[in-house]
């Protein structure tokens, strides 16, 4: 066989059009419409006539004039904020928990996760139930007596975000258990015994040895939960669309409404891209800090 | 350290007394749906529990067409997704020139960028070849958005495979694509169950795309189809309820069924 004689190279076994049919699709789906994107951002385009003209800034001056795009911005930085504290919170003490010798460890790790596969929209619609005066959760106040705990949960405007990040973290918490479990079980048990056998308690030992080693988990779950929550669309377009009078507009939703119920395509678009330089800066001065924090230990 | 103290039965307490909070909306989910439809009681206790608001919802929320075009979408994308990106992440993880660099770093890129910005013109590409209303249009659609993560997971897990087998194959006179397709495709098998469970829930749950690309037609996805059915028959909780807990059945099935797999894919995926 011809194979045989030629003399011995290293064999070329990846032939670069591998790569052809999957660019193709990421093309197709991501890099050209982006690329579009960004271009009509600049452009008066009402999505239908393929006439348009170029007006440079004129959608982002738009942008600084227009109150609710403004709050929306906000709001989107606050849940963002809210989602990464408080998720992650949770996450990290329901990972300690989990991971300690628990003897129902196994099947709460089960319960925690299970609200983070269960379909968005439905998690949305089954909070907006529990949310309503007279649902479940205020039920649950009256019960127990604490009749004063009773809010419109979703119709208070000063509640109503709170509210609607609430769902995510409940759904999500879970998610961020699983990531900080993993790297809890990535770190030997001999560098946290021969730390308590150095007599530090359990404190010490979770801020001087379990935390540091943490670090590749946080960095995950901190990136994933920012960029999740700068996104976040389904559960407040089912839950509140917005409302009550853009209290919880987040830029997906203006985003959104600007495109399909006020036609305004350039608009719309420019303020995608307004997101995308948001998702971009806020999660690369993340990824530096975080990442020379983990190398610095 | 081993022993099971006091102190250890406390944190179990407290666990479970969490574990049945966080379970709380789930058992208001359940028992709503077992509802029957006049009982104004509190939303608290069951009593005469019954099953007719399933049957209800699924013939009122057309769940049968909606979970057969979820699963279409669902399987034909994620297969998809599964083949194209492993072919494609060979090469890159295998070559170290400058253009395998710059391709990976490409995909990486598609991890960023919030596909809102890419929405807008790829609805009017949709339009323009005449694939809105058609799911095929989501099938593009996923296997496009997913490759980057994927790529991702699959360049990862080679890098670290040892490329000694694939080339005993081209030396035993394989071609390329069979090499690919009888050796290192088995060889990848544990990361491709992270890749398929991934993207089959992402797939499964998203609402906004099918919402956009399958508007105003019969063919529904399951979120969609909910989220219809419920703006119709808003004050019938208990049924709506029927209809949800339906439209999440599979999702929870797979996900009791192989818990172990799905919590390691997820937390595996991401440790790269």
């Amino acid at each position: 066989m011809a194979t045989a004689v030629r003399p011995r190279r290293r064999a070329k076994s990846a032939p670069w059009w591998f790569i052809a049919p999957g660019l193709v699709f990421f093309a197709f789906v991501v890099v050209v419409p982006s690329v579009q994107g960004a271009g009509y951002a600049f452009t008066d385009w009402d999505g239908i006539s393929p006439a348009l003209e170029f007006v440079g800034l004129d959608n982002f001056r738009t942008l600084l004039d227009d109150e609710s795009a403004r709050s929306a911005l906000v709001n989107t930085l606050l849940v963002a904020a809210g989602i990464t504290v408080v998720q992650n919170g949770i996450g990290l003490l329901l990972a300690l928990g989990v991971h300690a010798r628990i003897k129902s460890r196994t099947v709460l790790r089960v319960f925690f996760f299970a609200p983070a596969v269960i379909t968005p929209v439905v998690t949305a619609y089954l909070w907006k139930y529990l949310y309503a005066p007279e649902g479940a959760i205020n039920a649950l106040f009256g019960a127990v007596g604490l009749q004063s705990w009773r809010q419109d949960w979703l119709g208070d405007p000063d509640l109503a975000l709170w509210s609607v990040v609430a769902v995510v973290i409940w759904q999500f918490a879970g998610y961020s258990m699983v990531i900080f479990l993993a790297g809890l079980q990535s770190i030997p048990q001999e560098v946290t015994e021969a730390a308590s056998l150095d007599g530090a308690g359990p404190v010490t030992r979770f801020w001087h040895v379990t935390r540091p080693m943490l670090a590749p988990a946080m960095t995950i779950n901190l990136m994933l939960s920012v960029i999740g929550g700068l996104k976040l669309f389904d559960q407040v377009w089912v839950m509140t669309q917005g409302g009550p009078g853009g209290a919880t507009d987040t830029l997906s939703t203006v985003i959104y409404r600007q495109a399909f119920s006020f036609n305004d395509f350039a608009y719309s678009i420019a303020l995608a891209l307004v997101l995308t330089a948001l998702v971009a800066v806020i999660s690369s001065v993340q990824y530096r800090g975080l990442n020379r924090r983990e190398r610095a230990l | 350290m081993n022993r099971y103290t006091w102190r250890t039965a406390g944190l179990e307490a407290v666990m479970i007394a969490a574990a049945t909070v966080f379970a709380f909306p789930i058992y208001v989910l359940v028992s709503l749906s077992l509802r029957q439809p006049g009982d104004q009681s509190s939303p608290l206790v069951l009593s005469s529990p019954t099953l007719a608001n399933y049957g209800d919802a699924w013939q009122q929320a057309g769940l049968g067409t909606a979970l057969l075009t979820s699963a279409f979408i669902t399987i034909t994308s994620v297969a998809l997704v599964v083949v194209l990106s492993a072919l494609a992440a060979y090469p890159l993880a295998r070559s170290t020139r400058t253009w395998s660099k710059a391709v990976f770093l490409l995909f990486m890129l598609g991890l960023l960028l919030p596909f809102q910005l890419a929405l807008i013109p790829l609805y009017q590409t949709m339009r323009d070849l005449g694939l809105l209303g058609n799911p095929v249009a989501l099938v593009l659609f996923y296997t496009g958005l997913q490759m980057p993560f994927s790529v991702f997971l699959y360049t990862g897990f080679l890098r670290a495979l040892d490329p000694g087998y694939e080339e005993a194959a081209l030396i035993d006179g394989c071609g390329p694509l069979r090499a690919f397709f009888s050796v290192v495709l088995p060889l990848m098998r544990p990361v491709t169950g992270t890749v398929v469970i991934l993207n089959a829930i992402f797939v499964w749950n998203d609402f906004l795309t099918p919402l956009l690309y399958l508007s105003g037609t019969e063919q529904q996805t399951v979120p969609v189809a909910l989220f219809g059915f419920v703006g119709q028959y808003v004050s019938q909780w208990p049924m709506v309820f029927a209809g949800l807990v339906i439209g999440i059945a599979p999702v929870l099935l797979v996900y009791l069924a192989m818990q172990k797999r799905v919590i390691q894919g997820f937390a595996g995926g991401l440790k790269g």
